[in-house]
């Protein structure tokens, strides 16, 4: 298997409070890894470090190496921007952009990078919404607010937005929670597609969602990485006290 | 006997909640009073559209575009100035600066709200007015220009606290998931950010150019006072509010003049309402969402 996230001793801060502990992990290419563990253990800060978002909220640090393919995306002469073009990400509430178009929502990335061809747009778009199974639901109306749409169906558009620029990896941040049982199930049908292509690591609350989409699981606990295994041997044998409680669900 | 002061207290209350709107009635009852019996005289049209502002020539002639557009321009001038200065700063303040310096910034913009119109007036008046003079080389500094610029310095510390808090009010998901997708910050602002938060920007911006129109004393000591019609900048204008304060000291009480001074009253009140109805409806907007 090949690793394609490497982190290395990664401290995370807000201010004085310390938010990830000496974090050590390998996430495998083409793989789904959920991230588990009860809220505020610094789930959702640790993807952030791997597209370079933690840095973005004032007052926040981080020490540490993340090597994506090999090399360290915190090197001086590494360019964030460059890293998130290849590191996605979907975030808990759908965010599509305000006043832009369910098109547009989906073009804005490349067209950040420069890309104005109108035909060469159009395929992008089209074939992003495809994967992310919403082009049937909208293809008649592509010209329609972002906003309009139903939840669901704006979290699908940012995942659309998100394929478009053609990342490697796709982290995402809790993505069903603000969502109804049924977009639930077909934003989990997406990730089970999505990774023969993209390296996918996902936040959630959910044990069942971890066990159903997930190929790998890591478990932490107040800034600790307490265990990363295949999901199913964590599931069913985990090898830390803390883990089987967390799952068995006495406590978290 | 606690029932009875409950029952005063709560008449109290309610009295002074209508005296409020009684008092914004009479006043505007006050001011179509006085005002509109001097359309018995003048035509609307004249009014509006005359092109002579003679109030105590034989015939007086009573046309107030001159003031209108005098009016306009150092309006149209202050916004000019004030508007993308205002929001840059807005958006350095809410986005950019450092906590340090954004409570700097935030206290030094509060001081320049306090700043009484006369001394900026007065400051106008023995720096900007001769400056203008000598960079234009027109005859006199007293000009649009200066009361632009002095009005602009008066908008300013509304339109950038209200823009923003327009800014700061925009959900941090926005500008995250534009940033995540490999946008500049600057990127953000002018692509995502500027457009989330437009109706409040707009909001601001009439709510300063309510307040430019309205002003009255700085701009009577530096446009030059002159009711011509004014082509460019760098002549002197006279405004609506110029023109009351300047001429109700000594106008004969009851006479066409007088009644004249209550019509521009009228308008200036009908201009400065829609504003604020305006500003208030994208306030609004920004409120609902």
């Amino acid at each position: 298997m090949n690793e394609q996230v490497n982190v290395i001793d990664l401290n995370a801060y807000f201010g004085h409070i310390h938010v990830l502990k000496g974090i050590n992990i390998a996430i495998e290419q083409k793989q789904v890894t959920a991230i588990i563990g009860p809220s505020g253990c610094g789930k959702s800060t640790f993807i952030r470090c791997i597209n370079r978002l933690h840095e973005v909220v004032p007052s926040a640090r981080l020490s540490g190496e993340v090597f994506l393919d090999g090399k360290n995306i915190y090197a001086p002469d590494v360019d964030p921007i460059e890293i998130r073009h290849r590191v996605g990400m979907v975030f808990q509430r759908p965010n599509p952009f305000p006043v832009l178009s369910i098109y547009d929502n989906v073009a804005a990335g490349l067209k950040l990078n420069g890309v104005r061809k109108r035909g060469q747009l159009d395929g992008i778009v089209e074939e992003s919404l495809k994967m992310a199974a919403l082009w049937d639901e909208v293809k008649d109306k592509l010209g329609a607010s972002g906003v309009s749409l139903s939840g669901g169906q704006q979290q699908r558009l940012c995942i659309a937005r998100a394929l478009a620029v053609k990342p490697e990896i796709i982290l995402f941040d809790e993505p069903c929670s603000a969502l109804d049982p049924i977009s639930t199930g077909k934003i989990e049908e997406l990730i089970f597609r999505l990774k023969q292509d993209y390296t996918i690591i996902i936040v959630t609350h959910n044990m069942q969602q971890a066990a159903r989409v997930s190929d790998r699981a890591a478990f932490f606990l107040l800034g600790e990485l307490i265990e990363f295994d295949r999901t199913e041997m964590m599931f069913e044998a985990p090898a830390d006290k803390r883990t089987e409680d967390y799952i068995t669900g006495r406590f978290g | 006997m606690r029932r009875f002061k409950e029952f005063i207290i709560e008449k109290l209350v309610f009295l002074s909640g209508i005296l409020v709107i009684l008092f914004v009635c009479l006043i505007f009852v006050f001011l179509l009073k006085e005002g509109l019996s001097f359309f018995k005289d003048v035509k609307l049209s004249a009014f509006l559209l005359g092109k002579y502002w003679y109030p105590i020539s034989e015939p007086p002639r009573f046309g107030i575009l001159p003031l209108i557009l005098g009016s306009l321009f150092v309006t149209l001038g202050a916004v000019l100035f004030a508007v993308p200065l205002s929001i840059g700063a807005a958006f350095y303040v809410a986005e950019i600066a450092p906590a340090r310096i954004r409570d700097f910034l935030k206290t030094g913009i509060e001081i320049l709200a306090s700043i009484p119109s006369v001394v900026l007036g007065f400051v106008g008046m023995i720096t900007l007015v001769p400056w203008i003079k000598a960079i234009f080389h027109v005859p006199t500094g007293l000009t649009a220009l200066a009361g632009s610029i002095m009005l602009g310095f008066m908008a300013m510390p509304t339109i950038i606290s209200i823009s923003e808090d327009a800014i700061t009010a925009v959900p941090r998901q926005y500008k995250e998931g534009s940033i995540a997708l490999g946008a500049t910050r600057w990127q953000t602002m002018y692509r995502v950010t500027i457009h989330a938060a437009k109706p409040g920007i707009i909001a601001a911006c009439m709510l300063g150019v309510g307040r430019v129109i309205g002003e009255t004393m700085a701009v009577m000591m530096i446009t030059g006072n002159a009711a011509v019609i004014p082509r460019t900048f760098l002549q002197p204008v006279r405004t609506l509010t110029a023109t009351i304060a300047a001429e109700m000291g000594e106008v004969v009480h009851g006479s066409a003049h007088y009644h004249a001074l209550f019509s521009i009253g009228i308008i200036l009140f009908l201009i400065t309402f829609m504003i604020n109805i305006t500003a208030d409806f994208f306030l609004h907007r920004v409120r609902t969402k």
